[in-house]
């Protein structure tokens, strides 16, 4: 009797130093970024867009260039062969001047 | 230690900061307007930070409101700014677990644990950290790229190890040339090259480049490296690599896209082009140009004319120190001497303040810094492709009635 209830208070005290080292050991800092606030505007090849572009980036990295005669379907043709070249971006052939016609007509 | 308002009380200038407009103009939805085309930006709310000015989503971007930096020369870390470049950033680290990796060519490689870090001997350093792009929005003509005003940088009291004493640890073999830094974020795709940067290695053995663990007395904030970064005194902030767990010890020079394409300035004696044109060579961003900025006016504010207005800002450079701090009222022809503040050391902002009495009218106030070499701010702002380096001398327009 006396040696079960030794034995008891040794599996308590194994029992609590495992959940307290334990726990501190799997202690993480852990956050969640807010909701993303951007959204793509309405435009013609939109579904073209949002497959290809936001797996690796929010809309707001667009909506945030400068606008103007030198930012037209040239400038955006370039941004969208830099995802392609330098940034690895699976975009089809066929899909770039679907994307560029977009970028190009709403921002 | 008196705070910064009880000193405008001192000082009688409680009715100057009373009406003076902030640097950029709130919006009531939560909106701010940064002076150049298509500027308005959302102000976000970010765990460990205040309301900062969102550039982007994902990665997150924030920029700190250009108030913050008339709040004293130290910038708190939930106001300090963030960028990332790729998307897969860490949302749960843990301390414990985390190990830093030291591998190449080295005689002894390492994992160390946070804990076996903290207990080498620790060291401080005052540091300011900006962005390369910071002030990108205002290259005319305008260049690609993240559209920043002026809220990406900060100064923050670093606390660490220096990272010379964890390569001595590691014995670095001869013929090393380079020591590259790859921190815990990376890219969505395995295609995208992955955030890894590069110093030489005397650089890297210079005994100020630092491992930190801590900024401004806490730990780093989750979106500032947590929990340990890269510090490269006078540096652009590329080099500061967050999140900081591998360092590899190479006998090349670095070829990765981070160094070898992106980030590069033109290999010129001004490091600058001629607007609209591409450079014929080009060498990695380094050290920071000189900069000076005037914290508490702001474009379009009103001053009391034939009173005595205190101007004051801050200055900084890439590590010479700053010698000289200048304020013009007639847009360049005549200048005059500020105050400066309490002295940081030579890697840290440098406050200034200069007091001047202004007839009716319409000024341009232009500030301008001169470091420990001679280094100083052209009058007319250079160009670069990439819109790095700015450094012309601010003007901000006030009328003084």
């Amino acid at each position: 009797m006396k040696r079960r209830l030794l034995f008891a208070i040794l599996l308590i005290i194994v029992l609590a130093l495992i959940l307290k080292y334990g726990a501190a050991a799997a202690a993480p800092v852990s956050y969640n970024l807010p909701p993303e606030t951007a959204a793509f505007k309405p435009g013609p090849n939109l579904d073209v867009v949002m497959n290809n572009c936001t797996a690796c980036h929010s809309a707001d990295y667009i909506a945030t260039q400068p606008r103007g005669p030198k930012f037209t379907a040239d400038f955006w043709r370039a941004e969208v062969t830099k995802m392609i070249k330098v940034y690895g971006a699976p975009i089809p052939d066929a899909d770039v001047p679907k994307i560029v016609e977009y970028l190009s007509t709403t921002y | 230690m008196i705070s910064r308002r009880e000193l405008l009380k001192r000082i009688g200038l409680a009715t100057l900061a009373a009406t003076l407009p902030s640097s950029q103009a709130f919006a009531l939805d939560g909106s701010v307007v940064l002076p150049f085309e298509n500027g308005k930006r959302p102000l976000v709310k970010y765990p460990q930070k205040r309301p900062m000015i969102g550039l982007t989503s994902r990665p997150p971007q924030l920029e700190t409101p250009f108030s913050v930096f008339d709040g004293g020369p130290i910038t708190p870390n939930n106001a300090f700014f963030v960028r990332y470049h790729l998307a897969d950033i860490p949302y749960s680290i843990d301390p414990d677990k985390f190990t830093l990796e030291i591998k190449g060519k080295i005689d002894r490689p390492l994992k160390l644990s946070l804990k076996d870090i903290r207990k080498l001997p620790a060291v401080e350093l005052v540091a300011v950290n900006q962005c390369s792009g910071n002030s990108r929005s205002f290259f005319e003509p305008r260049v690609a790229g993240g559209q920043l005003g002026n809220g990406a940088m900060g100064n923050a009291r670093w606390h660490g190890v220096p990272l010379k004493a964890v390569l001595d640890m590691a014995g670095v073999k001869a013929g090393a040339k380079q020591v590259t830094f790859n921190g815990m974020d990376g890219p969505v795709l395995d295609t995208t090259p992955d955030f890894v940067k590069a110093l030489d290695i005397d650089h890297a053995r210079d005994g100020e480049v630092m491992l930190a663990y801590g900024m401004n007395g806490e730990d780093l904030p989750l979106l500032n490296g947590f929990p340990l970064r890269l510090i490269v005194p006078g540096y652009y902030g590329t080099y500061w690599v967050k999140h900081l767990n591998e360092i590899a010890v190479i006998d090349n020079v670095f070829d990765g896209f981070w160094m070898k394409t992106a980030y590069r300035i033109p290999d010129t004696p001004c490091n600058c082009v001629e607007p609209g044109t591409a450079p014929k060579a080009t060498i990695p961003i380094n050290r920071f140009t000189v900069r000076s900025f005037i914290t508490n006016v702001s474009n379009d504010a009103r001053l009391k004319a034939r009173k005595t207005t205190t101007l004051r800002g801050i200055a900084f450079d890439g590590g010479k120190g700053i010698k000289a701090v200048a304020v013009s009222t007639d847009n360049g022809a005549t200048w005059m001497p500020a105050k400066l503040g309490h002295d940081l050391g030579r890697y840290s902002f440098r406050e200034w303040t200069l007091p001047v009495k202004l007839a009716p009218g319409i000024y341009d106030l232009r500030v301008r810094a001169t470091n420990n070499a001679g280094d100083t701010q052209p009058m007319e702002p250079r160009w670069n492709p990439a819109g790095y380096l700015r450094n012309v001398a601010e003007t901000v327009r006030v009328t003084a009635a």
